[in-house]
């Protein structure tokens, strides 16, 4: 019953975007729009698979920096959550802070990293570092602070020190908070660094689409956006499956209860 | 030598008086119960006989030891069953067990021989969203037993359960008590629970909270738990101005 529900409940949105897809073929083949405004999917998919081995290796380099970037922001974020949630004067003057600073449009940033640290990698990982950090941070932290302070007082009766009440209450119980923050970031991730790449690049996706732009190959671009959508829907497809992994009691949430 | 004495604590909480120089004695094995109307500062008492929180006067002795202000000499069990919702049961009911630096393994063997009496043979390895609530607060019941077995304070244990549930669960604590015989100071609104669970009851005025009348619950017949019950409740429904 639920195997079969979960099927169908991904066959809707497939079968939504075939038709969005066959829509949008009809429409360039009908309009007659030439292809270098606009190339139908077929068109893109048959771009794709002509250059498929020249995308995987721009490919390879973007996914390195927004893996690279992903990983240490995810890092930076959980010890500054953690210092955040441990302090509490700290979290009272740098929590408003980091809600404000999300307000600022990261990626306007950009430039400035290039004119910083150059043409190489290091300024696309800071983009992507910037980008990943903060859905992460703010998450993880509202995990930890919103933690049941009944459960807390229970553990400190029970003489559990600081870190025992970080371990064994308020990590697991901001894993959930943690994991959102994580999908949001991943969906950001791809992108961030193929916007470090427009600015100045000599490999990767966004290098790729710039000198496809130039040329006005519409259908480079796009295949190149294909993928770009396709590692994002991957990356956080991967962390669903760790979130199921890592937090095996959300499993058994539909399950009847026993009398 | 009593269990547990509450010597004239007074305590005044966000500028509200909540408890005014209550003093109640219990002795070792007994079964206290404290009724009151909601809100009038019972579960306070819980907490500083706990020592979550420290009175403005008075002070806390526990087995002829000074525990004012201090955690980890009771257990203390709440309404809410607070067990961890990713962990599996016998994980739950261990933690005391783990926190005081017993190895995991031995927690669950010691975890393991009270499964039965605690009415979750079979569950050990179930997730607390799994279980019934009753079965949540016989865990939490248990995991209250493992951290100390003397001395256990409970607030209304019971009071998140449905009738029939909560009829079961109060026989069976009874049954309970019978056998491992702590010493319980329970927190309730329930006279009949109270009547059928303590030996002695309390019963507080409305807040700011004072000791209005101590009964020595007598067992003996229908007709005078009945009897019993009337004076509770004429007690509790006298006029709030009324100072005993």
């Amino acid at each position: 019953m639920k195997r079969s529900g979960s099927i169908a409940h991904n066959l809707v949105p497939a079968i939504t975007l075939l038709v969005i897809l066959a829509i949008w073929e009809g429409a360039v083949r009908l309009s007659r729009v030439p292809a270098y405004i606009m190339p139908g999917p077929v068109q893109i998919i048959s771009t794709l698979r002509a250059n498929f081995s020249l995308l995987l290796n721009h490919t390879g380099s973007t996914m390195l920096e927004a893996l690279i970037g992903f990983g240490l922001a995810v890092i930076i974020a959980f010890l500054v959550a953690f210092a955040l949630n441990q302090v509490n004067w700290l979290n009272q003057a740098v929590m408003p802070l980091l809600v404000v600073t999300q307000t600022i449009p990261i990626i306007t940033l950009a430039p400035l990293f290039l004119i910083w640290f150059g043409w190489g990698m290091l300024p696309k990982v800071l983009v992507v570092i910037l980008v990943c950090f903060f859905p992460v941070v703010i998450n993880l932290l509202n995990g930890l602070n919103s933690v049941d302070p009944d459960l807390v007082n229970l553990f400190r009766s029970m003489g559990a020190g600081r870190m025992d009440v970080f371990r064994m209450v308020k990590l697991p119980s901001a894993l959930p908070a943690f994991f959102a923050g994580m999908k949001i970031s991943a969906s950001y991730g791809v992108m961030a660094a193929v916007i470090g790449e427009w600015l100045g690049a000599q490999q990767g996706l966004g290098y790729y689409m710039t000198i496809a732009q130039k040329s006005f190959r519409v259908d480079k671009v796009l295949a190149a956006v294909m993928i770009i959508a396709g590692l994002s829907l991957i990356w956080v497809k991967i962390i669903d499956w760790m979130e199921i992994l890592v937090m095996p009691w959300t499993r058994h949430e539909r399950e009847w209860e026993i009398d | 030598m009593s269990a547990i004495d509450v010597q004239g604590v007074s305590k005044t909480l966000d500028s509200i008086e909540t408890l005014i120089d209550i003093s109640m004695s219990i002795d070792c094995r007994q079964f206290v119960a404290i009724l009151g109307p909601s809100g009038c500062g019972k579960s306070t008492l819980l907490n500083i006989v706990a020592g979550l929180l420290t009175p403005d006067k008075g002070r806390i002795e526990l087995n002829g030891e000074d525990w004012t202000g201090r955690t980890g000499r009771v257990s203390y069990m709440q309404q809410k069953d607070l067990l961890l919702p990713w962990l599996p049961i016998l994980d739950n009911v261990s933690i005391p067990l783990v926190l005081r630096g017993v190895r995991k393994r031995e927690a669950h063997d010691t975890a393991r021989k009270y499964l039965q009496d605690f009415g979750l043979d079979g569950f050990e390895s179930y997730y607390p969203r799994q279980l019934s609530g009753g079965m949540r607060q016989r865990a939490a019941l248990l995991r209250t037993y493992l951290f100390t077995s003397d001395i256990m304070l409970m607030d209304e244990p019971f009071a998140g359960l449905d009738a029939i549930t909560r009829r079961k669960m109060q026989l069976w604590l009874k049954d309970l008590c019978a056998k491992y015989q702590p010493t319980v100071l329970l927190v309730t609104h329930d006279i009949d629970e109270a009547l059928l669970l303590a030996d002695t009851v309390y019963v507080f005025s409305a807040r700011p909270a004072r000791i209005k009348l101590r009964l020595d619950v007598l067992h003996a017949d229908s007709g005078q738990r009945e009897q019993q019950k009337r004076d509770i409740l004429s007690v509790l429904e006298a006029p709030a101005t009324t100072v005993y």
